[in-house]
């Protein structure tokens, strides 16, 4: 027994329980060897003739070699792009656009399966998330924004609005599949042609929609879907032929991306970082805001823009809740991503994982208290377990940067205005949580949180109506819903 | 020399001047900044000498500093919370004031145009353009919320919404063509909106922007929602975009330098900038519910719905 209080009632899951292996079968799994790159239709060998690997940061074994677009594969996808946006695409009537993507979701949805596995070994993440919320909010998205195909004047009042053209999208590797639906639906659903690039990490599900693409028989260059690294990123943003850009990823890439558009007339929208406030009132239902706290910070290993990572609690209930969590936090199992069991799986790469180090020994030498829970993990592979700070401060480092990793930082307060403070006095403004059984409280944090996306007594919700996107440094543009579809529009 | 400044700066006071021949001195406008609800000079100590098509002098103008943009941002700041709070209608009351001072003045906005170079009817149509589009904004002030805000009928069993809010503070470089109606329609729809302005008036027609800012003063509109500097483009624009704590930035030129500048520099903390340089100002394109989304963040919302 841990528990410090006799009182208090613990399960101790190591002592006589435990959980048998409960792997989802990957035997329906047919992967290539080598994946080419998605234009105009087809699979083409890339004409930079290079390949990389991608690797399962669970076993640290190779799942395919990925095709790398230099700049003339860019340059062919945009083209192909831009000959389907003034032909096929550009001229078919909306209602028509929109059954093409309803074919999209439902083909989603009978592939479900074979998705959630394939983004559970390419990505680390458990395949409970994969399989309960992943790919089914991919499909839901698309089948979301088909209907808005032919509605496009409901979403801009007093307006007719019109597509833009080429949309050079980038996403991040956290939610591959998810960012590539969140990115291609409105864009097709408003008339635009698309150029996607997937992170180089996590290309697999982005090409197997690839091919769901092909076979929903979209017409040729609708959507591209080229892979490769930061260079190839480049030169989607560069690229004269694109009209506009929608970025997902770091707040540093994406001043980087906003920088580089300067002067080219080109819109873009850009889904930054976060450091969001997971905020617990002392009236709050102690049980399920540990449950959010969880939820917040430890759900897809961390790797989340939006995650709960400042966890602000007030002072009289500090202690309770601190016990509790760790508590909770020791029947997280940490492991192999497609176990049905498994609670936090891979950190997405070795790269990823360095970072997060990092920040804990950062964490540490400015004065920090670390806590891990003590599970066991593999030796081969990504890992880190759930880890939460004591003792920071708001200008400590671990306090103001993203660390984009299952690490939690605890802070307390007294008074509504020094929370609203505290969570406010950070550059991000992407997300925000408050827990209280007070109607009243819930409606004056919510009002004065500077973020984009507040759960009030929940965290970590998405739903294809509902829009995403950050205030002041987490980005610029909505997706989701119809806000969503504003910045893949224009009107007078 | 001295009594032609005189007499024309009487001018520009009372519109009559010409008329008024008689022995007594006029009393000179001094044109300073609008900075906090306060008129302060340029800390810098700078001015120019402001003259008429025909090179007459008609005024000092202040020539504001970097110090006196990053002062505005403080008071900006520090209105800027205060003003969101504030509800629609106050809000919605406090601009059609503007408007209601602006039309009791317009005698002396039209003669100060036309010492500025307008004809009389160019000065008559932009100051009834500028009261107009103050009444089209004001209107909006309770309406835009409900427009593009949104119930979203999420698949879980949540309540979720989502709402317009102010950005926060919004740097503003005015047309250079229509001192008052361009002014105008650069600030209406981001105050109507719960921000707060710093505005580089016109550097054709700084004496308007500064004699606006006493309407504003006597609108109940609380101190540092609206900041206006004279002062010039070339030394001040850089400024409004690479300050870390403005939050949107407006340019309504249309040098490709300036702009592509001004892009890079929002980068610095991921500001949003805006290109109002082909507006017709005198026309009612000029005016848009889309002007205030501009500046506007959407939140979202969500709670449970359950026991």
């Amino acid at each position: 027994m841990k528990s410090k209080k006799k009182s208090t009632v613990q399960l101790t899951f190591n002592d006589g329980w435990s959980y048998d292996p409960a792997p989802e079968s990957k035997d329906h799994i047919r992967l290539k060897e080598q994946y080419e790159l998605f234009i105009d239709g087809k699979f083409v060998r890339p004409e930079s003739g290079k390949y990389f690997d991608t690797v399962n940061p669970a076993t640290e074994k190779k799942l395919a070699s990925i095709a790398e677009a230099g700049d003339k594969d860019v340059d062919l996808a945009v083209r192909a792009a831009r000959k389907s946006y003034t032909g096929a695409w550009g001229k078919m009537p909306a209602k028509e656009r929109g059954k093409y993507i309803y074919r999209i979701a439902r083909i989603l949805q009978e592939r479900a399966r074979e998705l959630a596995v394939i983004e559970s070994m390419d990505g680390g993440k458990p395949i409970r998330e994969s399989r309960d919320i992943d790919v089914p909010l991919a499909a839901a998205h698309f089948f979301y924004y088909a209907g808005w195909a032919d509605k496009l004047p409901y979403a801009v009042p007093g307006q007719l609005p019109t597509s833009i053209g080429v949309a050079g999208q980038i996403i991040p590797w956290n939610f591959p599949l998810l960012m590539a639906a969140w990115k291609i639906a409105p864009a097709l659903a408003a008339g635009n042609t698309v150029v996607l690039k997937p992170a180089e990490t996590t290309s697999l599900t982005a090409l197997k929609l690839a091919e769901i693409i092909q076979e929903a028989d979209l017409p040729p260059g609708t959507v591209n879907i080229i892979t490769g690294a930061g260079a190839t990123g480049a030169g989607i943003v560069q690229h004269a032929g694109i009209d506009k850009i929608a970025f997902t990823g770091s707040t540093e890439v994406g001043k980087l991306i906003q920088k580089g558009l300067a002067g080219t007339g080109k819109r873009y929208t850009l889904e930054l970082g976060g450091k969001a406030a997971n905020i617990i009132f002392e009236d709050a239902a102690i049980d399920q805001a540990v449950e959010g706290i969880v939820n917040g910070i430890f759900f897809n290993q961390g790797h989340v823009c939006c995650a709960g990572s400042r966890l602000f609690v007030q002072e009289s209930v500090m202690k309770t809740v601190v016990r509790k969590l760790k508590d909770r936090m020791e029947t997280l199992i940490v492991g192999d991503p497609l176990d049905k069991n498994t609670d936090i799986g891979a950190i997405n790469s070795r790269m990823q994982l360095n970072k997060i180090k990092q920040y804990l020994k950062i964490g540490v030498n400015e004065g920090g208290t670390m806590y891990q829970s003590a599970c066991a993990v593999p030796t081969k592979g990504f890992w880190c377990r759930p880890t939460l700070f004591t003792d920071v401060s708001q200008s400590s480092r671990i306090v103001q940067e993203e660390i984009f990793g299952p690490v939690l930082t605890i802070q307390s307060f007294r008074t509504i205005e020094e929370v609203i403070e505290k969570a406010n006095n950070i550059p991000y403004g992407l997300s925000g949580g408050v827990w209280t059984d007070k109607g009243s409280k819930i409606f004056k944090v919510t009002n004065q949180l500077r973020a984009g996306v507040i759960w009030a007594n929940t965290y970590n919700k998405f739903d294809p109506t509902s829009p995403f996107g950050g205030y002041k440094e987490s980005g610029v543009g909505r997706e989701g819903g119809l806000h969503g579809l504003m910045p893949y529009l224009q009107h007078a | 020399m001295a009594t032609t400044k005189q007499n024309v700066a009487r001018n520009v006071t009372t519109g009559n001047g010409a008329e008024n021949s008689s022995s007594r001195i006029g009393v000179m406008k001094t044109y300073k900044l609008y900075i906090d609800g306060k008129f302060p000079r340029t800390e810098s100590g700078r001015y120019s000498i402001f003259t008429d098509a025909k090179g007459h002098s008609i005024a000092n103008v202040c020539v504001a500093s970097r110090k006196d943009f990053r002062e505005s941002v403080v008071a900006a700041r520090k209105a800027q919370p205060g003003w969101a709070a504030a509800s629609a209608y106050n809000k919605g009351q406090i601009v059609y004031r503007i408007a209601e001072m602006l039309e009791g003045r317009r005698d002396q906005f039209v003669a100060e145009l036309m010492h500025q170079g307008l004809s009389s009817a160019a000065a008559e149509l932009e100051v009834n353009t500028a009261v107009d589009r103050l009444v089209y904004y004001a209107g909006w002030s309770d309406k835009y919320q409900q427009v593009f805000s949104a119930v979203n009928p999420v698949a879980s069993s949540h309540f979720n919404f989502s709402l317009p809010e102010p950005m926060g503070i919004v740097a503003a470089i005015a047309p250079e063509s229509n001192g008052l109606a361009g002014l105008v329609s650069v600030i209406a729809p981001a105050v109507v909106g719960g921000n707060t302005v710093i505005v580089l008036a016109s550097e054709k027609f700084p004496l308007t922007a500064i004699t606006f800012a006493e309407v504003l003063h006597t609108s109940d509109l609380p101190a540092g929602v609206v900041n206006i500097l004279t002062g010039t483009q070339k030394e001040l624009a850089s400024y409004f975009s690479n300050h870390m704590d403005v939050n949107a930035c407006i340019y309504a030129g249309t040098n490709q330098v300036a702009m592509k500048s001004m892009e890079e520099n929002a980068a610095l903390n991921v500001k949003r900038p805006y290109f109002y340089g082909k507006t017709n100002w005198l026309s009612e394109d000029a005016q848009s519910p889309y002007r205030i989304m501009d500046l506007q963040e959407t939140k979202t919302t969500w709670h449970p719905i359950g026991q």
